[in-house]
């Protein structure tokens, strides 16, 4: 339907249908973003007023590089994180989708344990780390005979184990959650091009790698864009575990402890912050243009 | 998770239901290449049943059985002493009422604004649609840290009455969490919504405009009725996101006493350390409601990840 066929109350109607959720949105994501990007050229110490912001250039991320210890390893720890999102979870996930999207007795059964961990809060996620983790309490030291002192494995204190402890139990979330993404689009995937590959002689995996596999691409799309997302969001589990210190440093975790806090340094936060703009929006930009390509 | 389009409204449901197996059997025998595959799925499934299984056998034993024998050990006596203790000693009703003030309307208006600009963008071509949709959609995927640090300027500098908020801001008040979560929410339901809406026939706006009815009633009265199915998916899965956001309610709310559940049990976890047990125990009961969403719902849910999805 055009506008042009429809009263002037109308369109006032449908602007503010439309206008208020968007002002909203602008006000608290937009303007913020756009915040960050400009605060990072700030120092202020968020306590006076606007006056008191001084400008100085691109100082923040210079120190940052040269004079933020902790920037190093959180900057090491999300490409890491990343690493494993890529290699673990997003081609399990795949292969359990494409098990399960073949016609077996309990797909159902499966696929909702599979999933269970996404209900559940990475908060709570955090609280099974200390279960399973803890030296003296935990289950995998209580399984190996490591309780006793002198021979404890401290998974969770020991900054080289601890990340992979972590990352375990967040694999374990994350591939549930892609999981049902790839199924989402192997449903979709007509079931004429199957046959056909079949009719043709194709095996299973011909097939996968030839039909299946190029017109999942929209969803690939859609699960490379949630993993680099998921990487920079990731923070809640450390955060419960240990405020993201001693080998849990995570670029989320530094913004937060730069606003929050006593030594609250407005300007070097959202420096920090607009790297992680940055790099979120180098994978958003192409992601949208893909998507809506073909809206009009 | 950020879909790209969506497919027919009904059929991916149908499809997401289990297909009864009928190549399996052959003549009396199941094939080999089926029998390793559920042998596979049957122990990566336990696998994955491990941690939440763990915390519920620990959390239905006494601390004192539990280093009497070691966590790994059977025997002793098992009961819901944990479960009590945990619901009294962290004062979990209050902090449930609290997660429901802010999930209840959080999720209300959530769904109001999002099928609005939903139908505007799906109803009506103009200009600024798949502006609008960038907006939405590029929003709901940054990061929230990436923001925090002007919002959080933003949240201090706003005074509100005293009946709105008792620290005088939209910093640490219930009505700030609310907003953000309205306004991080909103692009994901917007863009899951709006592809929705187009699959339905125009002819039944088109007919309604003939008889003179207003864009609001076409909207409240004609369109909205027709997206139950996916109101009921993306409040599941809403529901399940802003129960369980621990980030927003850590940044912007500072008084322990008005945190939701989720970010309360943080502050519980010093009371608690030494009693893994009673730590289990608090952490399912927060599951609970998730939990109960999940498995009532779940068809909803699955479907509602499906509506979104691409047709390749």
């Amino acid at each position: 339907m055009r506008l042009k066929t429809i009263t002037g109350r109308d369109k006032i109607v449908l602007t503010l249908m439309a206008g208020i959720p968007a002002l909203l949105t602008t006000a608290l994501i937009w303007i913020p973003a756009l915040g960050s990007v400009v605060l990072s050229f700030s120092k202020w110490n968020g306590i006076g007023g606007f006056g008191d912001i001084q400008w100085i250039g691109a100082r923040n991320y210079h120190d940052i590089t040269h004079n933020y210890p902790p920037f190093g390893p959180a900057w090491h720890h999300n490409l890491i994180w990343f690493a494993v999102f890529v290699l673990i979870p997003a081609p399990l996930g795949l292969f359990l989708a494409t098990q399960l999207d073949k016609r077996i007795a309990g797909s159902r059964i499966y696929q909702n344990i599979f999933f269970l961990p996404v209900v559940l809060s990475l908060a709570l996620v955090g609280f099974m780390v200390e279960l399973i983790y803890a030296p003296e309490q935990g289950l995998i030291n209580n399984l190996t005979g490591h309780t006793k002192p002198g021979n404890l494995v401290d998974w969770i204190g020991n900054p080289h184990l601890n990340l992979f402890a972590v990352l375990t139990l967040a694999v374990w979330r994350q591939t549930g959650y892609v999981m049902i993404l790839w199924l989402a689009g192997l449903k979709a995937v007509d079931p004429a091009l199957r046959e056909a590959a079949a009719l043709d002689g194709a095996n299973e995996w011909q097939t996968f790698r030839r039909v299946v596999l190029p017109s999942l691409r929209p969803v690939t799309i859609v699960v490379s864009v949630i993993t680099v997302v998921e990487t920079l969001r990731a923070f809640d589990i450390v955060y419960v575990v240990n405020r993201g210190k001693n080998g849990l440093e995570l670029l989320s975790t530094l913004v937060t402890d730069n606003i929050v806090g006593e030594a609250i340094r407005v300007g070097f936060g959202s420096a920090l912050a607009a790297i992680l703009l940055v790099v979120s929006v180098l994978v958003i930009v192409p992601y949208l243009i893909v998507t809506f390509r073909r809206e009009d | 998770m950020r879909p790209t389009r969506s497919t027919q409204p009904t059929r991916p449901m149908r499809l997401a239901q289990p297909r009864q197996s009928t190549r399996t059997t052959r003549l009396g025998g199941v094939r080999p290449a089926r029998l390793t595959l559920h042998a596979f799925l049957i122990l990566t499934s336990v696998v994955w049943l491990i941690p939440v299984a763990w915390a519920l056998y620990t959390a239905l034993r006494p601390f004192a059985d539990t280093s009497k024998h070691g966590y790994v050990s059977v025997g002793g006596s098992y009961g819901v002493q944990n479960f009590s203790d945990a619901w009294s000693q962290a004062d979990m009703l209050h902090f449930f009422v609290n997660t429901i003030v802010i999930t209840v309307p959080a999720l209300a208006v959530t769904l109001f604004f999002a099928s609005m600009a939903a139908f505007v963008i799906a109803r009506f071509r103009w200009r600024f649609n798949v502006a609008l949709l960038v907006l939405f959609t590029a929003g709901n995927l940054l990061p929230q840290q990436a923001i925090i640090t002007p919002l959080f300027r933003i949240y201090t500098n706003i005074t509100l009455p005293d009946w709105m908020s008792d620290s005088g801001e939209l910093y640490d008040s219930t009505l700030g969490l609310i907003l953000i979560h309205v306004a991080f929410q909103t692009g994901f339901c917007v863009f899951v919504m709006s592809n929705y809406m187009k699959t339905i026939p125009r002819e039944i706006s088109e007919a309604a405009v003939v008889d003179g009815a207003s864009v609001f009633r076409q909207y409240w009265q004609l369109t909205l009725p027709l997206c139950r199915p996916v109101l009921a998916a993306l409040a599941t899965l809403e529901f399940t996101w802003i129960y369980n956001d621990f980030y927003w309610a850590t940044a912007l709310i500072s008084t322990g006493d008005k945190r939701p559940i989720t970010a309360a049990l943080a502050n519980l976890q010093g009371e608690f350390f030494t009693n893994n047990n009673l730590v289990a125990a608090g952490s399912l009961l927060v599951a609970v409601p998730t939990l109960i969403v999940f498995f009532a719902l779940q068809r909803h849910f699955i479907a509602g990840l499906t509506l979104g999805s691409s047709k390749g």
